[in-house]
């Protein structure tokens, strides 16, 4: 782990590194008392470009639950952003304060080309409609946890799969595994990008279907993925209006599933899930949101070579 | 018949595909070239039946990758005394940089002022690449 001086995409790290960061996470949530000062005397810098709630406190917990401290900003009105500084100066002078950056930005590609500036680790926090890397460690803990493993599943990911860049990150991520496939489902507009079938399932030679109704399949599905349609990546209000409510997961359609699936969410959820389904075991968002704190404990730890 | 002089010493860029031969001369800035230049379009091609060729009476430092991103199947030849001493065969460069633009309004070089426009070849056979920072996949369309 020591080689990874940044998080930009799901595949800077290896699939051994990823197993470490789980087991330390899982580690972590077992004994967290244990794990509380580690991060003694260390400064985490957020770089928030965009509003987010749970990412920001997420992170912002995990590094105090390590005993280290948190400064930076969550919107841009207050920094000198406003007065025009670039990202290479921001990332320069922060660097020089904090021992690691976390970094939101609405732009694709903003923590990569940060990275190269950066004098500490950056964690990409996510960027735009691209990547959301420690979401997907997230999203693998709690897979991980539930399901035992990450080979011979099927991953259904519904909703906005063109902007949802925790569902770009966890199909990277998942296809470094043997015997997965892929069910996407999302109306026309809002397909996987090319680049995620080019670069990714079409050059590892993976089972992909691509269907715009989730009751169709649902019944084939060990994990189902539910996605937000955002608001915030459309240019045109008209089109979020028109697709926003396209998916909406209900008591209806989990009777369809398997006993064993897994619904997950990266949160927040507006309607495309129903609270009654909050009430099913295979609800299992809410439990993805606490091991979202311990894995970003864990890649904290591991960045700082604390641990 | 059109006729152009040889060169004594120069570059001759050859085998251009038809319509990207005056694109190349823009982005060599042969337009505002002090020396001999000649832009040839749609010339007769044993191999590709037609093509686009520049002639320029002057050493000047190409940028060679530029030139295999727009087309690998160019050829450079290099001339002393109205004789080829090099014959250049181009490739696909594996990167390719402030060449193109990436069209991605949500990329980060939308908004950022210095940064440097780059690509990576992932498809050699389709000749498909990908912005660096945002993944949006590009490929040469004259």
């Amino acid at each position: 782990m020591s080689k990874v001086k940044h998080l930009i995409d799901p595949q800077d790290i290896s699939l051994d590194e990823i197993n470490e960061l789980i087991q330390l996470g899982e580690e972590i949530s077992n004994n967290p008392e244990r794990y509380n000062n580690v991060c003694n005397g260390k400064i985490l810098g957020t770089l928030f470009y965009e509003p987010s709630t749970r990412t920001r406190l997420s992170f912002e917990s995990a590094m105090i639950r390590l005993g280290g401290q948190v400064i930076g900003f969550s919107e841009i009105g207050s920094s000198s952003i406003m007065k025009g500084e670039s990202i290479p100066d921001t990332v320069r002078t922060i660097g020089s304060y904090v021992d690691i950056i976390a970094m939101r930005h609405p732009k694709e590609g903003a923590p990569k080309y940060a990275s190269y500036f950066s004098p500490v680790p950056l964690i990409n926090a996510g960027d735009g409609g691209h990547q959301h890397p420690t979401q997907t460690l997230t999203d693998l803990i709690t897979i991980h946890k539930v399901k035992g493993g990450f080979s011979n599943l099927t991953i259904g990911f519904c909703g906005d799969l063109k902007f949802g860049r925790t569902v770009h990150s966890l199909i990277k991520a998942m296809s470094r595994y043997t015997n997965i496939s892929f069910i996407l489902i999302s109306p026309n507009e809002l397909k996987v990008p090319n680049y995620i079938k080019t670069e990714i399932l079409d050059k590892n030679n993976l089972k992909y279907i691509e269907v715009e109704k989730l009751e169709d399949l649902i019944q084939e599905l060990d994990i189902l993925y539910m996605t937000r349609v955002q608001k915030e990546r459309f240019f045109n209000e008209a089109d979020y209006i028109r697709l926003k409510d396209s998916y909406i997961l209900d008591k209806s359609k989990m009777e369809l599933a398997k006993k064993d699936l897994i619904v997950l969410h990266p949160l927040p959820r507006v309607n495309e899930i129903s609270y009654e389904v909050d009430k099913d075991p295979r609800a299992c968002y809410f439990m993805q949101v606490k091991y979202g704190m311990y894995a970003r404990m864990a890649l904290i730890s591991k960045l700082l070579e604390v641990m | 018949m059109l006729y152009i002089d040889s060169i004594r010493k120069g570059i001759v860029i050859d085998h251009i595909k038809v319509g990207c031969g005056f694109k190349i001369f823009k982005y060599l800035k042969l337009d505002k070239a002090d020396f001999t230049v000649a832009l040839i379009m749609n010339a007769p091609s044993k191999k590709y039946g037609r093509k686009d060729m520049i002639k320029i009476e002057n050493t000047i430092n190409i940028d060679l990758r530029m030139l295999g991103f727009i087309d690998p199947n160019i050829t450079v030849n290099i001339i002393e005394n109205e004789k080829i001493t090099e014959k250049i065969n181009l490739s696909l460069p594996t990167r390719v940089e402030n060449i193109i633009k990436c069209k991605n309004p949500r990329c980060i070089t939308s908004s950022e002022r210095y940064i440097m426009h780059r690509f990576i070849l992932i498809d050699e056979e389709k000749g498909i690449y990908k912005c660096e920072y945002c993944d949006h996949i590009y490929s040469w369309e004259g």
